[in-house]
């Protein structure tokens, strides 16, 4: 089990190579294909005054000019072991991870990650647990009292969480709250104003997720109940109870596991919509940002953060499922 | 036949002695040796209450039962048992009027095809067909009595039934890879049908289990009570779900295709292992099969079922050597016999299993019946009565009991 965990982040440090590749690729070689040269690019970081010196003063920090596979050592060495910049009055010492340096705010890209990381995180963790634990209670309530009006109403309101996108589901929460407030408050500053300013964000994103996780629990309930095992658990003469939760839904609940670690590690990538809906500053909002100011660097750094998320999510599911299901775990 | 059963056709009073003759436990358990029991073996009497009737008079039963063979009430006493499920396409009659009885010790088993109602019979004992939700929709709809040592289980609380459940009565599903839990390990199942209805420890639960697991023959019990069930070989999966079964020593144990899923060899052992158990434990047994080979090996009666109904019931070697139903004749003659030339073509039964929902009229089988005709026509519109042919064989067909025998001599005979 060890060995395999170890391979798994080899893996996924491999993985996570081709994805620096891609998002350089995507971010640099694109627009010179494109037709851009290291002067057009230098422009945008220029501002008003557009003269030859400038430009070139430009170039030369950045190193626009040096050829595409020495950028991109450049690149993935400053994140392994950190860089220099150079903002043409000082030398900037960018230490590792180094995700390169923001010429638009004058500011280097891994501290504006790391600040905006705990808001993304806050709303990741705070509307899992609450779509988790909702969204496979009413799933369960529903597959058991299938038919009844219980199971009519939560697929009903399952359906509306599915169907109304959280830029719809925010504005109409903070609408029916009033003067509820929703500004974030760092969780070591005040837990308790952290999770009342949260409450709402939360609820939004959790609507969606919770809406799906009950049919999908719904469905695996309503399978795991005609399987031969849970008969069985009836004829040793288990309470009800015993068979629905221990049987019943020790079987359905190891898919519901899985899709809640990648669930969850996209969230953790910047819940975008949710974000910008609630202006919270995360990592979401971050990415919009820097797309709109065309700050290349800040927007690599979000997507290799987000592509990390994801691949550690991708890792911890797999191990997770192993743990949840005998059957797949490897000898 | 298989060729190993071997039983002779026996009169019905040495049948009788033999039956007695199994140890003086059963003889104390038997309803009718009561009072000989008292005398001989000092052992607390359990008295036995006198069977209540319903309240309402259950007119649907048959004739037979009252003029039965056996006056007091049997360990298990199936009475016109009806099961039928309310579907869109209209009732499917699934177990239509079926009764027989099982002793302690004794083995029944219940013959028939696909679809005849052998596994709903046997769910229905157990209680384990889904009830009618709250306002009658759904589910199962059962009628008669079952009577399990003096309690009746049809009209019983769903609590009581759930007690009774894998203590005093259990059953062994075919397929133990999805009867069993692939969550869990085999010994935590085991344990856990023991932890139901015994107030021990976790630690003990677990002794328990490992000491079934080799009383049921698995080797390195101590080593195999923490395997899942998908690290099992079939058949040992089989032996874990006996042992999962029989860990509670149930007086009733049903066995349900306990063999289909398995191969030739592994078959033999698991129904060695069951008679074996069934000895120690003296426990009612009710094997249900497809397999007359099975049946052959272990019942004392046999009961054919065809379309939710007995066509033929009675002692297995009786059933097996002077078979009276076509239906029966149907059976042995499409069965291979190791014996016989290869080149013999085996007697298929002409037709399809007749739909549950739409039974034909009169007798279940006229249309597949090759010996119809020759009632002149009574058998497609008026069905025959289960009717006691002589030394409690009894069987459901309009053809003369001399008829009958005549027939299954001179034509059916010759050709098993």
């Amino acid at each position: 089990m060890l060995t395999y965990i170890v391979r798994r982040l080899f893996a996924a440090v491999g993985l996570l190579l081709v994805v620096t590749l891609i998002t350089f690729w995507i971010f640099y070689v694109l627009p010179m294909w494109a037709g851009q040269t290291p002067e057009s690019l230098a422009a945008a970081y220029v501002g008003k005054q557009q003269n030859p010196a400038a430009l070139h003063a430009v170039i030369d920090r950045i190193g626009f000019d040096k050829p595409l596979f020495v950028q991109y050592f450049d690149y993935v060495t400053g994140i392994v072991g950190g860089r220099t910049y150079s903002d043409g009055v000082q030398l900037i010492r960018c230490n590792a991870p180094c995700f390169g340096y923001s010429f638009k705010n004058y500011e280097q890209v891994w501290p504006t990650l790391l600040n905006r990381a705990p808001i993304t995180l806050s709303i990741a963790i705070g509307a899992g647990v609450l779509w988790l634990v909702f969204g496979v209670l009413s799933g369960v309530i529903s597959a058991v009292r299938k038919g009844t009006l219980a199971d009519r109403a939560s697929m009903g309101i399952a359906l509306a969480g599915v169907a109304l996108p959280v830029y719809f589901v925010g504005p109409l929460l903070e609408a029916l709250t009033g003067q509820w407030s929703t500004v974030y408050v760092s969780f070591l500053d005040n837990p308790l104003q952290w999770a009342s300013h949260l409450l709402i964000p939360w609820i939004a994103l959790a609507f969606g997720y919770a809406a799906l996780y009950t049919r999908l629990t719904r469905a695996g309930m309503l399978e795991a109940l005609n399987e031969d095992f849970v008969r069985t658990a009836r004829a040793k003469g288990l309470s009800e109870r015993k068979v629905l939760y221990k049987h019943a839904l020790r079987s359905a609940i190891s898919p519901i596991i899985t899709i809640f670690g990648m669930d969850l590690g996209a969230v953790l990538g910047g819940a975008v919509l949710l974000e910008v809906a609630f202006s919270l500053p995360g990592l979401g909002e971050l990415a919009i940002t820097s797309i709109h100011q065309g700050d290349f660097p800040v927007v690599m750094g979000v997507t290799l953060l987000a592509a990390f998320f994801i691949v550690l999510a991708n890792i911890v599911v797999d191990v997770l499922y192993a743990v949840v299901d005998p059957r797949v775990r490897l000898s | 036949m298989t060729g190993r059963h071997s039983r002779p056709d026996q009169p019905a009073d040495e049948y009788e002695f033999e039956h007695e003759a199994r140890g003086e436990r059963a003889v104390a358990r038997r309803a009718g040796a009561r009072h000989a029991a008292v005398e001989t073996v000092p052992q607390p009497v359990t008295t036995r209450p006198v069977p209540i009737r319903n309240p309402v008079p259950n007119t649907m039963i048959e004739d037979y039962y009252s003029t039965g063979f056996n006056s007091s009430q049997a360990f298990l006493d199936v009475r016109d048992l009806r099961v039928y499920f309310p579907t869109e396409d209209g009732l499917v009659k699934s177990v239509d009027g079926v009764s027989f009885q099982v002793e302690r010790g004794r083995t029944l088993g219940i013959v028939g095809e696909s679809g005849s109602g052998k596994s709903v019979t046997s769910l229905s004992l157990l209680g384990l067909h889904k009830r009618p939700d709250k306002r009658g929709r759904g589910g199962a709809r059962i009628a008669g009595e079952i009577w399990l040592d003096g309690e009746e289980l049809v009209g019983a609380s769903e609590e009581k039934i759930q007690a009774l459940r894998g203590d005093k009565m259990a059953i062994v599903f075919q397929d133990p890879l999805s009867a069993m839990h692939p969550m869990y390990t085999v010994g935590d199942q085991i344990a856990e049908a023991y932890l139901v209805h015994n107030q021990v420890s976790k630690a003990a639960a677990r002794t328990r289990a490992i000491e079934m697991l080799d009383r049921v023959g698995i080797p390195q019990p101590n080593a195999r009570v923490d395997d899942y069930p998908h690290q099992f070989s079939g058949g040992m999966r089989q032996r874990a779900m006996i042992a999962m079964s029989l860990v509670c020593n149930p007086q009733l144990l049903i066995a349900d295709e306990p063999t289909t899923a398995l191969d030739v060899t592994v078959q033999a052992q698991i129904l060695d292992l069951m008679r074996d158990l069934q000895r120690e434990f003296n426990s009612a047994l009710i094997i249900i099969t497809h397999d007359l080979g099975v049946v052959a090996e272990l019942a004392d009666d046999i009961m054919v079922m065809y379309a939710g109904r007995a066509v033929e019931y009675g002692p297995a070697g009786s059933v097996f050597t002077a078979p009276e139903h076509p239906y029966t004749w149907g059976l042995l003659g499409s069965m291979p016999r190791l014996d016989r030339a290869v080149q013999e073509r085996l007697l298929p039964i002409p037709g399809n299993p007749p739909s549950l929902i739409n039974v034909p009229s009169g007798c279940a089988f006229h249309s597949r019946c090759t010996f119809a005709e020759l009632t002149g026509g009574s058998c497609d519109d008026e069905v025959p009565e289960l009717l006691d042919a002589g030394r409690r064989h009894l069987v459901r067909c309009h053809l003369g009991a001399e008829h009958r025998r005549r027939l299954f001599a001179d034509r059916i005979a010759p050709h098993l």
